[in-house]
């Protein structure tokens, strides 16, 4: 599973954003492997409309769950157009972020 | 006829003021059209008695989509720069409130299946107020995001037939207020002799600037620090028209909603006569 999480640098011990539109970068995390492949998020300078455009990156990069901080509106109605799910985390790196939220999945199955 | 904007940057250091005493001297000779093209907030006309208004509904063009003849090519989405438009898998998302009515989604749909729709954005009022002026001013609907459609609307009804329009322009130095002070003959830029009026001022000055309006400067609430204005005026080889001073009789008047023009009778003369010297 492609797990993608908004974040501010390209590493997995990087911080989690705490903003889904204007973060700067999402990792998108193999959950298998932890491997993982950072990608600028262009929306992260844009004027207006960045939680949408947002959405369309990690739509783009296949990933049907992000892990974030807050969601505005409009972007919560585009994840939910490209049925993608988000999981608010209050984790500090994207590492913790992906293991407590694969932790909480086992627990809920 | 000969249109001049009084502009500010800083809030509330008397563009309505000026804009209303200007317009006022002016009619006593001329016909004069004011224009309060602060849209978010107009005030001119509490300055004036009820007179029978008309009102029209200002429209701006949005995209109505054919969703039998749109196939999600995307084409809308890769042009659109504000972030409007979306290609979900098997329909397009449309954020109303980003679009800026450019109409380039429609120019290249190679389906057709974006139309020309409208939605409103606010009202236009006018109303002739005294004899020899006549008001114009507009108003933007709750939760819009741009006044500039309402701005140019009402410049572009600006009728010929007046000699002076006085535009009162919105704070600020962003699109408002330079949709405002474009195209003018001239700009009155009114301050306050303050740490923060000055600091507008300069901000102000340099859209004028850039914009090819030449400018004068009248300081309101005059007395004190009006060195500070003074300087950055003498640098820029910017006038000073004229200077309000404190006056607590004049502020006593402003909350009842008068403007009494005859307090400072020089103002339009000098403010002519600066502008036909340019």
């Amino acid at each position: 599973m492609k797990i993608a999480v908004s974040s501010q640098g390209g590493s997995l011990n990087a911080q989690v954003a705490k903003n889904f539109g204007r973060c700067p970068y999402f990792l998108i995390v193999d959950s298998e492997t932890m491997k993982f492949e950072p990608v600028y998020n262009p929306a992260s300078s844009m004027t207006g409309g960045a939680g949408p455009a947002a959405a369309r990156v990690i739509n783009e990069k296949g990933s049907k769950i992000v892990l974030t901080g807050q969601v505005g509106p409009n972007a919560m109605s585009a994840l939910a157009g490209y049925g993608i799910e988000a999981v608010t985390v209050s984790s500090d790196t994207v590492r913790e972020a992906v293991e407590g939220y694969l932790k909480n999945k086992k627990t809920e199955d | 006829m000969k249109k001049i904007a009084i502009a500010s940057g800083k809030g509330g250091t008397g563009k309505t003021t000026v804009a209303v005493m200007l317009s006022r001297l002016l009619s006593k000779k001329f016909k004069v059209r004011l224009l309060d093209c602060d849209v978010e907030n107009p005030d001119c006309h509490i300055f004036f008695s009820d007179a029978p208004t008309e009102k029209e509904e200002v429209c701006v063009f949005y995209p109505e989509v054919d969703t039998e003849k749109c196939n999600c090519c995307g084409r809308c989405q890769q042009v659109c720069e504000f972030n409007c438009l979306f290609v979900m898998k098997d329909r397009l998302m449309f954020f109303g409130e980003l679009c800026h009515s450019c109409r380039g989604c429609k120019l290249v749909c190679p389906q057709g299946a974006i139309s020309e729709g409208s939605r409103p954005v606010g009202k236009l009022f006018n109303s002739k107020v005294e004899k020899n002026l006549h008001l114009d001013y507009a108003l933007m609907n709750v939760g819009e995001a741009r006044a500039t459609p309402l701005i140019e609307k009402l410049k572009k009804n600006l009728k010929s037939g007046a000699d002076y329009a006085i535009f009162d322009s919105p704070p600020g130095a962003s699109c408002p207020m330079a949709e405002t002070v474009a195209g003018c003959n001239y700009a009155v830029l009114v301050a306050e002799p303050t740490p923060f009026g000055i600091y507008d001022l300069k901000i102000a000055a340099k859209v004028v600037k850039k914009l090819g309006v030449p400018c004068g400067i009248v300081i309101n609430r005059s007395g004190g620090e009006d060195k500070i204005i003074d300087n950055f005026a003498r640098q820029k080889k910017i006038n000073i028209l004229f200077r309000i001073p404190y006056s607590r009789k004049f502020s006593c008047y402003y909350s009842k909603g008068v403007i009494k023009e005859n307090f400072f009778p020089g103002l339009a003369d000098k403010i002519i006569k600066e502008m036909l010297r340019i």
